[in-house]
């Protein structure tokens, strides 16, 4: 099953399209990171995804099929909002009270039980809680409702960096006793490097990169030789990105998978998730979407919704 | 929707600290069965993958004898609470280290030591730390920096390993990937 599905997707807002000919297809039972610089279309892509916006273009279906939006696709998503938005007058009772009320499916016992685990009074007003407090209680309020997939938008963005960490292992601990699949963005990759099994990389309203982590670092290497003769063995490599000394080269390629035997002289090193990231930021016109290239070649027939 | 979206915004900088809002951490200890031994940590700038930093980690404890046979390996949801990690990451490394023989999942109750490496007593293991600490001293001494000492300890152990006709398995205490357990 497929947590979030699109193709073709688009979203204009006036003349500027914030998110152009997406198609995704991010499976269940990972931790998906959405990475870019800001104003990439990563909040614009969340947003469709949970229902928030419609699609200028194409289509966008959750949870195996639902189309996003629908009642039955909102009651197996839970979605935090940047800043993690809570009425701030509000204890954190009557948030629990509210958010029950507000959905068909709502766990009181769970969501007390865990924010008396977390030291938080149910008395205490949102707006008097510390940073790290209120993510929490936004985050207790998702859990609670049993998602299957949960979205957090930016959700470490305001916080320190033990809030940061206790956070994320909140959301992990729900991962490891729920199996619930998540997808959260963050402009830092360094953030989600430690959680993501699975990562979209977006940047000017496209999806870059998307793809399972581990096969993304198979499936990519540096190669370290001589400048001089750089050049022409390029040409028989599919190079991402290529920086080029006096005397020395470096090329970050895609492997076929097989692992190639290189020149004498050359070097062939692993490549890090961070190296990765930039290569393909640092170079807009490279991509590598090996599930999605499939659903783009469905792409003309769905553009018309 | 859990939340309508910009209701608030949740204000300036978090306050110093949060009493209590361990993540599941605090709490979690006290619903805790028989702990296991050890601990992890992780050092994000090692550079060497976090599951591999577990692998290395509990093959360490079963070389300095923190761990034994029949110990358990800390629960999953323990370790990702602790260090905020994929549970997969978790998962990926006690896969490993059952592939090599170190450990086995008892189902419905976790992962628990099978096999040791290399037991040897502590006196013994301080004896041996000197002696290595002095030929250190006559290395320096000759000149070598770091870099070649590792790699004339590298060398050497290379060359015992192929004296004794590549049955270092359990005993090489270089821990590449390649090498099982006898």
């Amino acid at each position: 099953m497929n947590v979030i599905e699109a193709s073709g997707l688009g979203k204009r807002y006036g003349g500027t399209w914030a998110l152009r000919e997406c198609a995704l297809a991010i499976p269940a039972g990972h931790v998906a990171a959405l990475v870019g610089p800001n104003g990439a279309g990563k909040t614009t892509l969340l947003h469709l995804a949970v229902g928030l916006a419609a699609p200028t273009v194409g289509t966008v279906t959750v949870l195996g099929g639902r189309p996003a939006g629908s009642p039955a696709a909102l009651d197996g998503i839970a979605f935090v909002a940047q800043d993690t938005p809570l009425y701030k007058n509000l204890p954190a009772a009557d948030m629990l009270h509210l958010t029950r009320n507000l959905n068909r499916r709502f766990d009181q016992g769970y969501a007390r039980a865990r924010l008396a685990d977390l030291g938080i009074p149910l008395k205490r007003k949102a707006g008097h809680m510390s940073g790290g407090q209120q993510a929490q209680l936004a985050l207790t309020l998702a859990l609670a409702r049993r998602p299957r997939l949960l979205v957090l938008d930016e959700p470490m963005a305001m916080l320190d960096p033990l809030a940061r960490h206790d956070f994320m292992a909140a959301v992990m601990t729900a991962v490891a006793d729920d199996g619930v699949s998540v997808l959260l963005s963050s402009h830092v990759l360094a953030e989600l490097e430690r959680v993501a099994d699975y990562l979209i990389l977006m940047s000017r309203g496209r999806v870059q990169v998307a793809g399972d982590v581990d096969d993304l670092l198979a499936g990519h290497r540096v190669l370290t030789g001589p400048a001089a003769g750089a050049g022409r063995y390029a040409e028989r490599l599919s190079v991402v990105h290529a920086r080029y000394g006096a005397a020395q080269a470096h090329l970050l390629v895609r492997t076929s998978g097989a692992t190639d035997p290189v020149p004498p002289g050359w070097e062939a090193h692993p490549v890090s998730l961070e190296e990765l990231t930039l290569a393909y930021l640092r170079e807009p016109g490279a991509a590598a979407l090996p599930g999605p290239a499939r659903a783009r070649d469905a792409e003309p027939t769905e553009v018309t919704k | 929707m859990t939340i309508d979206k910009g209701i608030s915004r949740a204000g300036g900088r978090a306050d110093a600290s949060s009493p209590g809002a361990g993540g599941g951490d605090g709490p979690a200890a006290a619903a805790r069965g028989p702990a296991s031994p050890i601990e992890f940590r992780l050092d994000p700038a090692s550079g060497v993958p976090t599951y591999l930093q577990l692998v290395q980690q509990v093959e360490h404890a079963l070389r300095l004898g923190y761990l034994k046979p029949g110990d358990q390996l800390p629960k999953v949801r323990d370790a990702v609470a602790a260090l905020a990690i994929n549970p997969n990451t978790v998962l990926k490394a006690y896969r490993e280290l059952e592939t090599k023989g170190l450990a086995a999942g008892r189902p419905g109750q976790g992962t628990f030591v099978q096999a040791t490496l290399s037991q040897i007593a502590l006196p013994e293991l301080t004896v041996l730390h000197r002696s290595l600490l002095g030929w250190l001293a006559s290395a320096d001494a000759a000149g070598l920096d770091e870099d070649g000492m590792a790699a004339l300890f590298t060398t050497a152990l290379r060359e015992f390993r192929g004296r004794r006709g590549g049955s270092g398995g359990r005993r090489g205490a270089a821990g590449g990937g390649t090498e099982g357990v006898a």
